[in-house]
């Protein structure tokens, strides 16, 4: 089957480091902070991976859109067994004020250019924990959607998808063209083993800007301030249950 | 005064401009001066996966594979498939083709998290497959070098019970049969034994011409005559196999000769001093494996109202150790990029093997004495550190024998 998956890498913190909030207040210290593939953007390429292996696709292309360091996140995705990458480069302070809908734009137009048949996302990325782009990018394609996946069996031109929802499992079946998006329990991402790394420097990365695709990322959203969270204050100790209730509804916690 | 570069690919920073003279020298304009820390994009990437192989797949087993001296199949297996036993073996051997460099890298990641499972593959890489690339027939080469890219551990057998330091003194022979050679003979400290399925076995084939009838042999583990003799219980790096191997009438085709007969002191100077650098960094990740699990506990806990990390004497105490292992590192790297140059490093790689084991001793001593009475507990993983530093001033060569390379060389700039 010559069918054709996209997946995007986004270049995010990587989920060891402590986030530090910038002192004026207007986002997360980025500089100097190690930076790797959001996690759910690994499981949503290991699935790609695992497609192509069972010959349901042929071409992994792999998309990551930000500054230049982004390519090393695509070159770690080529390494893992990705085909090609695209960079669409939008730089700092751009970067800064990229959000969901203008992503998706940009997803749309390398889906149309591309002529992609599986579009594979992670289900949101660790840094915004947006959680917005598949959707959106869904609607924008008209193609269906099967968010939140811990599971994908592909049968002939359709796909059943196994979604993880409040309270157990949905089952659903879409067709081809479609837009995924991976959940923690999809699968176990692999390593990219040193002689894939080496080899991964001789795959093709080609770089755009988002205005050469037609789209405006004009921010539509703006961020008023960034937050550390409140530091956890020391309970108390009560006698007994009664003294804890009467605490609870002073607080308010009853009415 | 000629200059040599080193090209890296895919950095953006491409060029290091050496003088023979160790003048750094700038090439063409100042973006070509590059930090010796600076690595290039896949070096970046080599690093980031070991560290993530060891920190998933290596750390969980330390404790165990410590306590019960033995490397796990399961880190064993993961070191081929992620092809960390093949660094520099070409690709057509089914290597990873990467550089001398990324050796290093990889033997000091892993080292940050278990130095046993690092000096298995240092072994692996900087003699045995190092060996093979430079100084073995095609024969040989395309015999192995795929199994040892892909299961075939191999060791390294040089030392004997009577011979360390003085090794080419050593004892076992090589008698000329035919077209055969018949091996006697015992060797001692034998690292990765165990597991070995290739042996590397020095042998005197002319006891006349001393030490230039030293000669090197490929010993396949299943040959008749060849047995591994018990595990030593050893202070530190127990989950990596150290073991005497001896030799009874063992039959050796002479196509097993691996380079020229009489060469294999040369070709053990030779590699020893590349190791030593392989040492070197497997000590300097040790001390800052050890310096990592060290410093946030620092930060929690708390003596007379404050964290003890806030009290100035032991700001100044880390901030010392710190200078240390970035000053090891900086020696290792350095030798190593002198090394990939061709220029001269012998010196600079006994300073750098040197050096790191000092500094690995200090650290984890000192990592040890900060983290109180836990750091002396085998709860936390600093007293293996501890443990591990210490083969670091004993194996490829003691640090009296560093000392020793190091004013040679020193001397020939200032005698008449």
């Amino acid at each position: 089957m010559s069918r054709r998956i996209l997946v995007g890498c986004k270049r995010v913190i990587d989920y060891a480091v402590k986030i530090r909030v910038k002192p004026d207040k207007t986002g997360v210290v980025t500089e100097g902070v190690k930076h790797s593939m959001n996690p759910f953007d690994e499981i949503a390429l290991e699935e790609a991976i695992r497609l192509k292996e069972k010959k349901i696709a042929s071409e992994i292309v792999v998309v990551s859109c930000g500054p230049s360091q982004c390519q090393e996140t695509l070159r770690t995705a080529l390494a893992m067994g990705a085909d090609r990458g695209i960079h669409v480069e939008v730089p700092n302070p751009e970067y800064e004020g990229l959000q969901p809908l203008a992503v998706a734009r940009i997803l749309q137009r390398l889906s149309e250019r591309e002529k992609i048949d599986i579009v594979i996302l992670g289900k949101q990325a660790i840094d915004d924990d947006c959680n917005q782009t598949g959707q959106i990018l869904s609607g924008m394609l008209d193609w269906p959607i099967g968010t939140f996946v811990s599971k994908v069996e592909v049968e002939g031109e359709r796909i059943n998808l196994t979604r993880e929802i409040d309270g157990g499992l949905e089952e659903i079946s879409v067709g081809i063209p479609c837009v995924i998006t991976a959940d923690l329990r999809l699968n176990e991402p692999r390593y990219a083993t040193l002689p894939n790394i080496m080899k991964a420097k001789k795959k093709k990365l080609d770089v755009c800007k988002p205005g050469d695709l037609g789209v405006d990322i004009t921010p539509r959203l703006i961020v008023v301030s960034v937050e550390e969270p409140p530091v956890r204050e020391a309970g108390v100790k009560v006698e007994d249950a009664q003294s804890l209730f009467d605490v609870l509804k002073k607080e308010g916690h009853f009415n | 005064m000629s200059r040599l570069v080193r090209t890296i690919s895919a950095c953006k920073h491409s060029i290091i401009p050496f003088s023979p003279s160790r003048i750094y020298q700038s090439q063409h304009t100042r973006s070509h001066h590059q930090a010796i820390t600076c690595l290039s994009d896949e070096e970046i990437m080599l690093r980031d996966t070991v560290s993530r192989f060891a920190v998933d797949k290596i750390r969980p087993l330390v404790k165990q594979m410590d306590d019960e001296s033995h490397m796990a199949q399961s880190v064993r297996d993961g070191l081929f498939e992620t092809g960390l036993m093949g660094i520099e073996i070409p690709e057509k051997f089914g290597g990873t083709a990467a550089t001398f460099f990324s050796s290093i890298i990889v033997i000091e990641e892993l080292a940050k998290v278990d130095p046993s499972v690092s000096v298995f593959c240092d072994v692996q890489n900087t003699l045995i497959n190092n060996y093979f690339l430079r100084f073995a027939s095609e024969h040989l080469r395309e015999k192995f070098l795929p199994r040892l890219s892909r299961d075939l551990v191999g060791s390294f057998c040089l030392s004997e019970a009577d011979c360390g330091s003085d090794a080419f003194a050593l004892k076992t022979r090589a008698d000329k049969k035919g077209d055969t050679y018949v091996l006697n003979g015992s060797k001692a400290w034998i690292t990765n034994a165990e597991h070995a399925g290739l042996f590397l076995v020095m042998a005197n084939v002319d006891f006349s011409k001393r030490y230039k009838g030293i000669t090197c042999f490929v010993v396949e583990k299943d040959t008749p005559g060849l047995s591994i003799g018990k595990k030593e219980d050893k202070l530190g790096i127990r989950a990596s196999s150290t073991c005497t191997v001896t030799l009874d009438d063992v039959k050796i085709p002479e196509t097993n000769v691996l380079g020229d007969v009489g060469r294999g002191y040369k070709y053990a100077i030779d590699t020893l001093n590349e190791g030593r650098i392989g040492i070197g960094a497997q000590m300097i990740g040790l001390a800052q494996g050890a310096f990592d699990n060290t410093i946030p506990y620092l930060h929690e806990r708390k003596a007379f109202g404050s964290p003890i990390a806030d009290f100035q004497s032991m700001q100044h105490q880390r901030a010392e150790v710190a200078i240390n292992i970035e000053a090891a590192r900086l020696l290792t790297y350095n030798a190593a990029r002198l090394k990939e140059a061709n220029l001269p490093f012998i010196k600079e790689a006994a300073m750098a093997k040197y050096f790191s084991s000092v500094v690995a001793a200090n650290t984890t001593s000192k990592c040890v004495e900060w983290l109180g009475g836990i750091g002396f507990t085998k709860d936390f993983p600093v007293e293996k550190f501890y443990r591990d530093c210490k083969i670091g001033a004993i194996y490829e060569g003691t640090s009296n024998i560093q000392l020793n390379t190091i004013a040679k060389i020193l001397d020939t700039n200032y005698k008449a």
